[in-house]
């Protein structure tokens, strides 16, 4: 039950995070950023298996490799960026974390713009050509 | 490696050592040690965390193939 391990960290984190918070010093913000860290590191061990799982069902359908790929980069992205924008609104600095955001959503475009080029190009193929 | 959560315990261990210290130091009329304790905690944390950090990271890479 990995389930409970990660909600019992969450409580530890805050009750240490609420002690922490009266006393100078940055180390409240660090005990958020680790619980951050710790969480991700225990979901994301779940993570590969599924992956492996998608990769083999894309294997058994015979979808080219550079697709199921991409994808998973747009995933990773999606995580970190989030992971990065959710600790940076925590510090108190908002607008870092949009820019931030807006980081990600471009890195994701750009990465997906080998499939947007092939479906257009697929389009224009059906267009009649004179 | 990171998956339980005695770092927690330890980075809050270390944080209130640390402003023990400062607070002492303070007592003390030692002000600029005491910034220097704090600033010593701060810099041993930040060692645990970019750990940590780069653990998480390399993680992410290893798993969403940003290898090739």
């Amino acid at each position: 039950m990995d389930i409970i391990q990660i909600v019992i960290i969450g409580i530890i984190a805050s009750i240490l995070y609420i002690i922490l918070k009266d006393l100078k010093g940055p180390f409240a913000f660090l005990i958020v950023l680790i619980t951050g860290i710790t969480i991700f590191i225990v979901v994301i061990n779940q993570i590969g298996s599924i992956i492996q799982m998608i990769e083999s069902l894309g294997q058994k359908a015979s979808i080219d490799g550079m697709y199921i790929d991409t994808i998973l980069k747009i995933i990773g992205i999606a995580y970190i960026t989030e992971l990065g924008a959710n600790i940076t609104k925590d510090a108190g600095l908002g607008a870092v974390a949009s820019k931030i955001e807006l980081a990600g959503k471009i890195f994701i475009l750009l990465l997906a713009l080998p499939i947007i080029t092939a479906v257009i190009e697929t389009i224009f193929n059906f267009l009649p050509s004179t | 490696m990171l998956t339980d959560a005695s770092i927690l315990f330890q980075i809050a261990g270390i944080g209130i050592i640390v402003a023990l210290i400062h607070t002492i130091l303070k007592q003390m009329d030692k002000e600029e040690y005491a910034q220097f304790a704090t600033l010593v905690g701060f810099i041993i944390v930040l060692v645990i965390v970019v750990n940590g950090l780069s653990d998480l990271f390399q993680q992410i890479r290893s798993v969403f193939l940003f290898q090739g």
